[in-house]
């Protein structure tokens, strides 16, 4: 890893590549974390930002979050604004899995009153989850979703007959990879803003929380396929566009194939809204079979669902000015403060819940945004990020060991795949805490509770 | 083994290299999978005015058809022709149904991806491809 000479310091936790680090930059890239996670940052992370940088339409700076790396166009981390009426929307800043998106539910259990069946609680959602459809949730759902789970604006006609294809029988299925659904404790001493942690929910000690991670399955990845072929035959021969990097396929946003993608995307970010919303329903029906009780007796409310792969017309200051840009976030997470008019009233006084998902291992993070995220058209990290490739982990870590290694710690986990287990080791990840704490050195979310897994079931 | 696995470009996913001594057995060789057994064969016709982008499309009839008909599927014949700089595939693919207890999937391809994908021919006549999958 070799961080560019170039590379400022701004303050603590924010550093800068400037215009001149590469030619056909139109903007400065932002970068953000402490000295030990930049330092750690692989060379993706500055090579891919400042690629970003030079997208027609960008505004401000392309921005890199504390659990970046690299990824394919933008970097996992990446964000860019750009102004809707001269600049670009390209899949590569949105992600293959559009909304791919985390979700964090409640539950009025202590660590005590599930620790006797756990076993049982595990088995049942990884019996229930992967298979069969079905769903019947509560209005306060849809309140509690980024969106309230409706992005306006889809467009079926904008989606390929194979995208539906691939999605239809995956509706309700967690996928695999990093995507997996946790049962997770607030223990007091992990608590960081009694305020907030009261406020979204966490009042009681020891709470048992359900924290899930998955998109829009095949048919995100589909219709990402599609469009990303459709702007490599347009982006040149029809605007004139070049990029470095064929990961970066763009087209004008006011195009008629940049409205179809973006069209299109929306379709996928509304599935991966009801996938969600599926999976939520089958948490519900194995606590309830478990235990013996209704869902809601068991206090099974959302805190709220956030999706970290998306683009989305907002509001935002630009130069001190409000007006509407194209955020592009790829692994990275709508952060709004304290008053958003966006936010459902029970959050406009705290500030949206950030959900931050971490290893198998080591945990997870809920966070709030903060007005001073901003500064980043509101938007903070989305996760721990990967330090370690699928195959140097699968060297190093044997699945089945780690499962009973695991589950010495109190941690049971359950998979379809030992080599898929070993690929998510813990060590195979950043450091959760220090990205979460860097998010908050950089005035973009701040913490509010650490989470810690107990039962796990992996993609 | 007329692939191999490279550990140090992807690290979240999965970075492949193959090779053939003619375009078709590169194509077929990129596309290959031992432990599939053919009891079903699903035609693919394919055509692109960029060989490499076939390569890309060819790939990603697989990955759709896995997620699709939940079909593994390899290439049993297949054929490339070029005409006028327009270039066709013309395949048989054949393949079974996912059966968990012999298809050790470890993960679920999402996509093939442009990172760094390339389609080669080396000074020797072999042709080269690498490829990265998003997983």
């Amino acid at each position: 890893m070799t961080i560019p000479r170039q590379l400022r310091k701004v303050r603590e936790g924010v550093w800068e590549l400037p215009l001149g680090y590469k030619p056909g930059m139109l903007v400065p890239a932002r970068i953000f974390g402490s000295d030990r996670l930049i330092a750690g940052m692989d060379d993706g992370v500055f090579e891919q930002v400042s690629n970003v940088a030079c997208l027609p339409g960008i505004l401000d700076y392309a921005f890199c979050m504390p659990d970046g790396h690299w990824g394919y166009g933008f970097p996992i981390g990446g964000v860019a604004a750009m102004d809707p009426r001269t600049g670009v929307i390209s899949p590569g800043g949105i992600g293959f899995d559009i909304n791919c998106g985390m979700r964090l539910v409640l539950t009025s259990l202590a660590e005590e009153e599930v620790t006797p069946r756990l076993h049982e609680l595990v088995n049942r959602l990884f019996a229930r989850i992967p298979t069969g459809v079905g769903c019947q949730g509560i209005p306060e759902d849809l309140e509690r979703t980024e969106e309230e789970g409706c992005f306006a604006g889809a467009d079926a006609t904008t989606v390929s007959n194979k995208a539906i294809e691939r999605g239809i029988s995956q509706l309700g299925t967690l996928g695999s990879g990093n995507h997996y659904c946790e049962i997770q404790v607030v223990r007091e001493e992990n608590i960081h803003d009694q305020r907030l942690a009261r406020a979204f929910g966490l009042t009681i000690p020891n709470q048992v929380v359900v924290m899930f991670h998955c998109g829009s399955r095949g048919f995100g990845h589909q219709v990402a396929t599609d469009y990303l072929q459709l702007f490599l035959k347009v982006m040149g021969a029809k605007y004139g566009i070049s990029v470095d990097d064929r990961e970066l396929a763009c087209a004008p946003f006011q195009s008629p194939e940049g409205q179809a993608y973006f069209a299109a995307m929306k379709c996928a970010v509304n599935l991966a809204f009801a996938n969600r919303q599926v999976i939520l329903h089958r948490i519900r029906e194995v606590f309830s079979e478990t235990f013996g009780r209704d869902p809601f007796d068991l206090g099974m409310r959302m805190v709220y669902d956030v999706a970290h792969n998306t683009a989305k017309l907002e509001r935002h200051p630009v130069k001190g000015k409000v007006c509407e840009v194209l955020v592009h976030r790829k692994g990275a997470t709508r952060s709004l403060g304290p008053g958003a008019a966006e936010l459902p009233a029970c959050y406009r006084e705290t500030g949206q819940p950030v959900i931050i998902g971490g290893s198998m291992e080591t945990g997870s993070y809920l966070l709030a945004g903060l007005g001073s995220s901003s500064a980043t058209f509101a938007t903070t990290a989305h996760g721990s990020g990967r330090t370690m490739s699928r195959h140097q982990a699968k060297k190093l870590y044997r699945g089945q060991k780690l499962q009973q290694e695991m589950e010495q710690r109190g941690i049971y986990v359950r998979t379809d795949s030992w080599g898929g287990l070993a690929e998510e080791a813990g060590a195979a990840y950043k450091d959760i805490d220090e990205v979460a704490a860097a998010t908050e050195t950089a005035g973009l979310s701040r913490r509010v509770a650490r989470l810690v897994p107990i039962g796990n079931i992996k993609g | 083994m007329p692939y191999r696995y490279h550990d140090d470009i992807a690290t979240a996913d999965i970075a492949f290299e193959a090779w053939g001594a003619t375009l078709e057995e590169l194509f077929k060789t990129a596309a290959d999978a031992e432990t599939i057994r053919c009891t079903e064969t699903v035609p693919c016709f394919l055509e692109n005015t960029a060989l490499d982008l076939l390569l890309f499309d060819f790939l990603g009839e697989l990955i759709f058809h896995k997620d699709a008909g939940r079909l593994l599927l390899r290439p049993k014949e297949l054929s490339l022709t070029e005409e006028d700089g327009a270039w066709e595939l013309a395949a048989e693919l054949c393949g079974e149904a996912i059966d968990a207890s012999r298809h050790p999937l470890n993960v679920d391809v999402k996509a093939v991806t442009l990172h760094r994908f390339s389609l080669e021919q080396e000074p020797d006549g072999t042709w080269r491809a690498m490829v990265v999958l998003d997983i």
